[in-house]
């Protein structure tokens, strides 16, 4: 178990642009450590462009993220876990290799914690590119158990999973607000994991 | 710094397992010097006059064929968006990746030319002045050809694209490469000059393209 995390995490007057076209604008929440939020809305209006900027991959058009706690001292990017819908597995490399670089990388050490988290300890030595659709997906979220970090980035994370691993996916997540971090998922799936806030996209237009 | 050995140790073992990229180098490689003498017919005093020149334009062609690589992978399967959120800033990143460019394919070949010089009659006095150059020019090869992988990130058939803005940077290398291996061939000149711009050039090279590297991918993630 690793410590809880006591991070706040607060996005002020967010704008999104792409390509010349404003996706979204005066987007504001904070999130209090355990605190998760749901980004909905049809296709194209910026679920996964939000999540981008948050990770630091997507410049801001407008407004600021900011963190309070114990971490506020590091840049935001590196507070996140970005899952997005790529699953940066290497088909190269065994699932382990693949978790044990993710460790050594973003600074974490617990790969075999990670790997019986969505249950792929059996298939450790099996290279990546053997692994079905479901299971590559599987890897991916097992990154979130390979270093701790306070603030889950989830886009769109139960892709191909069956109904099992959906339900461990739950799971994971509520533990992991229980400890104090900080949850934020775009999905069409309905979760059983209790969401304090929602942000509809695009919303606006259609009223 | 144990996140920049861990990317460069896994970039290298993807190289190798891969096989495709570096294989295909060292062949290319070959292929070009082996026909290079059934063209120009078997004049001895001519092909060592222009194997230093023919060697190294050979390396850098070879090197660029799997200078696209350095990203491509790392780009398609989600790979970079994670790094950039590591702890890492992106032009370690990009250090580390061209760095284990010039580890897996710039070293093969530096060890294969001396192999094709015997083809080519290079006098056996004038290998370990070539060796010595290689060595010291190929670190700004994967360098350069780093800044030329990561504009060309997300095109596609980005191969020839990369080679046109890669190649006239490549003229400094080719000019003073050559000239730290001709003096055994052709005339008294010296030796160490050409081969200390050499290493300037990857110096500066390893100094500064990470950064133009980085930038390009910033780009390339949006």
């Amino acid at each position: 178990m690793s410590p809880p995390f006591t991070i706040s995490f607060e996005a002020r007057d967010i704008a999104c642009e792409r390509g010349g076209r404003t996706l979204f604008e005066g987007l504001n929440f904070v999130l209090e450590p355990g605190g998760a939020l749901l980004v909905s809305g049809p296709n194209g209006t910026g679920k996964t462009s939000l999540l981008r900027q948050i990770a630091g991959l997507l410049p801001l058009a407008s407004g600021r993220f900011s963190a309070a706690g114990a971490e506020a001292a590091t840049p935001v990017a590196e507070l996140c876990h970005y899952v997005g819908h790529l699953n940066a597995a290497k088909t190269a490399m065994s699932v382990r290799e693949n978790l044990a670089f993710w460790a050594d990388f973003l600074g974490g050490g617990d790969v075999d914690g990670a790997l019986d988290a969505f249950g792929l300890a059996p298939l450790a030595d099996i290279s990546a590119g053997l692994l079905s659709a479901g299971q590559k997906r599987k890897l991916a979220l097992s990154r979130l158990f390979a270093a701790p970090r306070p603030i889950w980035l989830l886009d769109e994370p139960s892709v191909s999973l069956d109904a099992a691993s959906v339900k461990r996916l739950d799971a994971a997540m509520r533990d992991h607000l229980k400890q104090g971090g900080i949850v934020i998922v775009s999905t069409h799936v309905p979760l059983k994991t209790k969401f304090a806030q929602e942000i509809a996209l695009g919303r606006e237009h259609a009223a | 710094m144990s996140a920049a050995l861990a990317l460069l140790v896994r970039d290298v073992k993807l190289a190798w397992r891969e096989g495709g990229a570096v294989g295909v180098a060292l062949g290319f490689y070959l292929i070009v010097i082996v026909i290079i003498p059934l063209g120009l017919g078997p004049n001895l005093n001519l092909l060592a006059r222009i194997a230093p020149g023919i060697l190294w334009v050979g390396l850098l062609l070879a090197a660029l064929l799997s200078a696209g690589r350095i990203f491509e992978s790392d780009y398609e399967d989600g790979t970079l968006d994670v790094m950039a959120t590591g702890p890492l800033p992106l032009p370690i990143v990009a250090g580390a990746k061209c760095l284990a460019h010039w580890v897996a394919t710039g070293i093969p070949l530096v060890l294969l030319a001396p192999v094709l010089g015997l083809l080519l009659n290079l006098p056996l006095g004038a290998f370990p002045s070539l060796a010595l150059a290689m060595l010291a020019g190929t670190p700004a090869v994967s360098f350069i050809a780093g800044i030329g992988a990561s504009l060309t990130l997300g095109l596609r058939r980005s191969g020839l694209l990369l080679a046109l803005l890669v190649v006239p940077l490549y003229v400094p290398i080719l000019i003073f490469g050559v000239s730290s291996v001709t003096p055994y061939v052709s005339g008294p000149n010296s030796l160490w000059q050409p081969l200390l711009i050499l290493c300037a050039l990857s110096l500066a090279s390893i100094v500064l393209a990470p950064f133009a590297a980085a930038a390009a991918l910033r780009n390339a993630l949006r």
